[in-house]
């Protein structure tokens, strides 16, 4: 591991003046550490190479670190650990889909360490971006090239690929906050500012190595996800290589609004299987006021998957993407609310 | 660590140090570092420019330990390297097979992926601190001893912590439900049904 600065910031306001004071390349050179799970793996690896760390856990007593539910919807600071969140009983009870994405990511160690806000910006498990003796990367190494379009592909992304990454996203809470409508507040040098969770990720097109839309020196302070009839009758599916402890080949997050077996709203979110947390919004689109049938179902999960462009290796995550997003979306239906 | 790697760190160190020392002139540090250095605990290693050991105390097993470390150290390195605790194990090193799990204020994290001075003011447990004060094994290591939980015994240690953690935290309801819950802790030698038993029946006597 390279040398670096250690600091810890006691408040918001500290962590993001020393960032900005110490912000210099393209990528960064400050980072936040949090739970460290993907950070201190990475800086191993040599493949992220901060000059200096900003330990901002000291924040966890503050709003960062708090859950909160009321009338209005569910609210996360970004530094709760995943188990914490995972196992809330008002979060199981009211918002499964949230309880389910995080309870099925990782283990239970990595889920005590790792936080929600570090969690949605968690890296790729490409294996070209993770081991620095490939050279080509444009996610690590930006304009070098990318050794995953004629590599081994199986575990890479149909959906949102470019001809420069095609790289997996791989977590599962951001498609549940997709599914759920959720916001995120940020803090900057500008002050706090609130988007929709959905527009914080950004796809690779020419430029792989920025993969969310938040500008040096920001931090997420929180989630919000409305109390809404989607997040009560909602389901994260998740497929994988083994049963435990894996990362998605294909996963789907529904949020379901049923009207007498009418669709009267719907979000889809896919993993596993997109460069981004993927929302599908043509599926929602051929969904929305019909009849929950299976020929809807199956209507919905071809045209998800319309637009994907597979490799060599990973053709077989189309149909698996299908099935899963079919699957969710019948489960969702039958849900006890 | 490869020597070569040593090397490089090292090299890379010098450089780095003369960059900080550099642009620490500047006028970049002040506005955290005082703001940092202010506070009464921790120890303010906000100075700590690259590899110069800081100096802080971790709390390991209930005994407080005075360590001078660079801040790369993870708390695994920092266990077995400089305080002799070679009870935990480093098994892949990158967050994936949980050999080296311990308790961090009773919760079981990876060590390896922890840096040291990130813990200081927490309550560390190793597999070196579960034991009874005369010697008496924990009814955990007792369980693992009885069901044959192990053939090779490297990944047992984390094992044995994570199903402490297992058992406390109320993941051992069902066998299912532990081998869930001790997914983290892969076992090369395939011990797996035994663990099972072993969390099964130490699950009884700690709750005695």
């Amino acid at each position: 591991m390279r040398p670096f600065t250690f600091d810890s910031a006691a408040t918001p306001r500290e962590a993001i003046e020393t960032a900005l004071a110490w912000n210099g390349g393209a990528n960064g050179t400050t980072h936040f550490l949090a739970g460290g799970t993907t950070l201190i793996d990475l800086m191993k690896l040599d493949v992220m190479r901060p000059e200096r760390l900003i330990d901002i856990n000291p924040l966890r007593s503050s709003e960062f670190g708090r859950i909160a539910i009321g009338d209005g919807g569910l609210w996360m600071g970004a530094l709760v650990r995943m188990a914490d969140a995972a196992e809330h009983p008002d979060i199981v009870r009211h918002f499964p889909a949230v309880a389910q994405s995080l309870q099925l990511a990782a283990s239970q160690q990595i889920r005590n360490m790792a936080t929600l806000g570090g969690n949605v910006l968690q890296r790729t498990r490409c294996p070209y971006f993770r081991d620095v003796s490939y050279r080509e990367c444009n996610k690590r190494n930006p304009g070098s090239g990318c050794a995953a379009l004629d590599g081994f592909s199986r575990s890479h992304a149909v959906l949102g690929t470019s001809d420069q990454c095609i790289a997996s996203y791989p977590g599962d809470f951001a498609q549940t906050l997709i599914a759920l409508d959720a916001m995120v507040d940020m803090a900057g040098p500008n002050g706090l500012r609130r988007m929709s969770f959905a527009e914080l990720h950004r796809q690779p097109q020419s430029r792989p190595e920025i993969e969310t839309v938040i500008q040096p020196g920001e931090l997420i302070v929180s989630f919000f996800v409305p109390a809404t009839p989607l997040a009560r009758r909602s389901v994260f599916l998740k497929v994988r290589d083994r049963e435990s402890y894996e990362f998605a080949l294909a996963s789907a997050a529904v949020g379901l609004d049923l009207n007498n077996g009418i669709v009267r709203d719907v979000r889809i979110a896919l993993g596993g299987v997109a460069t981004v947390p993927w929302r599908a919004s043509q599926a929602e689109a051929v969904l929305r006021g019909s009849v929950l049938d299976e020929a809807a179902q199956d209507a919905a999960a071809r045209v998800a998957f319309s637009g994907a462009q597979a490799r060599e290796h990973n053709g077989f995550k189309i149909e698996l993407g299908r099935r899963t997003l079919k699957r969710a979306i019948a489960q969702a239906a039958v849900l006890e609310i | 660590m490869r020597e070569s790697d040593r090397q490089s760190d090292r090299s890379h160190a010098h450089s780095r140090r003369n960059f900080l020392m550099v642009t620490a002139s500047s006028a970049a540090v002040p506005a955290l570092g005082r703001a940092v250095s202010a506070k009464a605990a921790p120890a303010d290693v906000s100075t700590s420019a690259s590899s110069d050991p800081v100096a802080f105390v971790l709390e390991i097993n209930e005994r407080q330990h005075r360590v001078a470390l660079d801040v790369r150290t993870t708390l695994l390195d920092a266990l077995r390297e400089h305080l002799g605790l070679t009870g935990t194990k480093k098994g892949c090193d990158q967050g994936q097979c949980g050999a080296c799990t311990v308790l961090v204020d009773g919760r079981r994290v990876l060590s390896c992926l922890t840096l040291a001075a990130s813990v200081q003011g927490h309550s560390i447990t190793t597999i070196e601190g579960i034991g009874g004060r005369n010697g008496e094994l924990h009814p955990m290591q007792q369980a693992f001893i009885e069901h044959d939980a192990f053939q090779c015994g490297y990944c047992t240690p984390g094992q044995i912590l994570s199903a402490i953690a297992c058992v406390n935290e109320g993941h051992a309801e069902s066998d299912a439900a532990i081998r869930e819950s001790m997914s983290g802790n892969i076992c090369r030698c395939g011990a797996y049904p035994n663990i099972v038993a072993a969390v099964n029946q130490a699950k009884l006597s700690m709750r005695a």
